[in-house]
């Protein structure tokens, strides 16, 4: 899957990353929670997640992440869609919640990595 | 290779901007072509502690070195401090208040974390002063 296929799937709105969108993407993970993010995450590429704000980007920046949805149509402010270019990370967002989100994903073949 | 040193101040009055050091210090050991597992453990280290010199102090400064065996950082503030180091090591025990965890912190899960991705780490501090957290990750 790549992260065009996520934007189709979501049906999301594009906010930074467009031309990174065409990336090989494996795995996921959704949280709102940072540092969960920080102790579970291994080799997940996409982060779904409800919270907005800067340090969304530089915690996804930690992880080596390519891509952010946020869901619940929520949009990044300029200074995070900033962020994210420099850092060479796409930024979409979805009207879906976080539970109809993920299960699209999941649908469609893409897993949650580690065991599942 | 001659031991490289980085310093970096710490604003403690932006959360926006914590994670700046963290994200200098990965680049930098990226350029440096330090092994993509041993920047992970670094990165993840050093952002969980620098996040807390905002959230828990009023900021401070990081020191890192790198030679040819190992990664040293050392986190400095002058905040509130903490009374007992080893209940605050407890995965779960944070005095965070509501506000930090809508943020996407105080979960607790900081300092563990630190642990677990380094070699070595102590903490050293007193209450009132300020804390010193020192952590290593061998090359
Ligand atoms: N630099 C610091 N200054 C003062 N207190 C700290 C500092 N770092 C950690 N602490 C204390 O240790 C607790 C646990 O830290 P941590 O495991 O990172 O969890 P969290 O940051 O989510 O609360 C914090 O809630 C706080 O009470
Ligand atoms: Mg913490």
């Amino acid at each position: 899957m790549t992260g065009n296929d996520i934007r189709s799937i979501l049906s999301c709105k594009v906010f930074a990353g467009e031309d990174l969108l065409s990336r090989e993407v494996h795995t996921a993970c959704g949280s709102d929670m940072m540092s969960d993010v920080l102790a579970y995450v291994k080799d997940q590429s996409i982060l779904l997640t409800g919270l907005v704000n800067a340090q969304v980007i530089r915690t996804a920046d930690m992880m080596d992440m390519l891509c952010i949805v946020f869901v619940r149509g929520k949009e990044p402010s300029e200074e995070m869609i900033e962020l994210a270019n420099e850092r060479g990370i796409s930024l979409m967002s979805t009207e879906h919640r976080m539970f109809t989100a993920c299960g699209l994903l999941w649908e469609n073949g893409l897993r949650g990595g580690n065991n599942d | 290779m001659n031991a490289i040193h980085l310093h970096y101040e710490v604003d403690g009055t932006d959360f926006t901007r914590a994670g700046e050091a963290s994200a200098a210090v990965k680049k930098a050991l990226r350029q440096l072509g330090v092994k993509p597992d041993v920047i992970r453990k670094v990165a993840i280290a050093l952002y969980e502690g620098e996040i807390n010199m905002v959230i828990h102090a009023e900021g401070g400064y990081i020191d890192v070195s790198i030679d040819e065996k190992a990664i040293s950082m050392a986190l400095c503030d002058h905040g509130k401090g903490i009374e007992n180091i080893d209940l605050a090591m407890k995965e779960g025990y944070s005095t965070a208040p509501d506000e930090v965890r809508s943020l996407g912190f105080g979960a607790g899960m900081g300092l563990p974390n630190m642990k677990k991705n380094t070699d070595e780490m102590r903490i050293e501090s007193t209450v009132g002063v300020g804390t010193n957290v020192y952590m290593t990750v061998y090359l």
